[in-house]
């Protein structure tokens, strides 16, 4: 279990990879409620100019977190939360789009135990979140 | 085409939501977390919250929203509490700003959400982005 005292500002703490199938965008449909066809219809996603059937951007901002999640193992909480959608993911009718994270310790504040953990999300080597800024409560 | 005239609309409550057990399961689950007992709340969860009040603006007639030209900007959560089984929450969105960028417009929603005491819970801020008629 990670400890506040213990950690260091560029310290990686966790890192993970995701393979994106088309099954995981309808269960995440079907989860979240978002129905939007263009996240698992080729014609529909073609139709408004889409380079091709896109993962849901909360879909990304979900497992994104993750890593961090597991790294924490209950031991702080995560208070703040927030990220910029900067490039799509696309998710191929066979086969994965596989989106890794890495999670790293951005910044510390020692008076409230709180430390900032950054998260680069990467899809075929462009970064797909912005500013994607996590605060744990320790 | 969205009308401008809407920053500083309030919409309201929305019907009362319930967590359930499996709800966050399913999204733990959906999102590439653990499902096992004592899985931890997936911290993008109130997404499915937001929606409610969300759906008040799309189905505003004065807002204009086209939601088929609507791509997802900017997402955060501010929690003031961590969100358990069993809450009874509500949510009540504020429309923070209306932008103009080129011929598309950026929105910005506060969706304050509270427990079945009243108390704010988390804040969900979305940014929007519509893409104007001819982009």
């Amino acid at each position: 279990m990670p400890e506040f005292s213990s950690l260091e500002v560029g310290q990686v703490v966790a890192e993970r990879e995701f393979p994106i199938t088309r099954d995981s965008l309808v269960r995440y449909a079907g989860a979240s409620g978002d129905f939007n066809p263009i996240h698992y219809r080729d014609d529909i996603a073609k139709q408004v100019g889409l380079p091709g059937v896109l993962a849901h951007g909360m879909l990304t901002m979900g497992l994104s977190i993750q890593p961090v999640i597991s790294w924490l193992s209950g031991s702080g909480e995560i208070v703040d939360y927030s990220v910029r959608f900067t490039k799509p993911v696309v998710v191929p009718a066979s086969g994965e789009a596989l989106v890794s994270v890495v999670a790293t310790v951005a910044a510390l504040n020692e008076e409230n135990s709180k430390a900032r953990i950054d998260l680069t999300t990467t899809f075929e080597g462009n970064t797909v979140l912005g500013k994607a800024q996590a605060w744990v409560q320790f | 085409m969205l009308n401008p005239e809407i920053q500083g609309k309030r919409y309201p409550r929305t019907r009362p939501y319930i967590i359930g057990l499996e709800k966050l399961r399913e999204f733990s689950g959906a999102t590439f977390g653990n499902t096992s007992d004592g899985f931890v709340v997936p911290p993008t969860f109130p997404i499915a919250i937001q929606e409610h009040s969300l759906s008040l603006v799309i189905a505003d007639p004065e807002a204009g929203l086209d939601f088929s030209r609507v791509v997802h900007g900017e997402q955060r959560f501010i929690y003031e509490r961590q969100l358990v089984p069993g809450d009874e929450l509500t949510s009540e969105l504020e429309v923070a700003s209306v932008k103009s960028l080129g011929g598309n417009h950026m929105v910005t929603f506060n969706t304050e959400i509270f427990d079945k005491q009243d108390k704010l819970v988390c804040t969900a801020i979305s940014t929007l982005v519509v893409r104007g008629e001819d982009a």
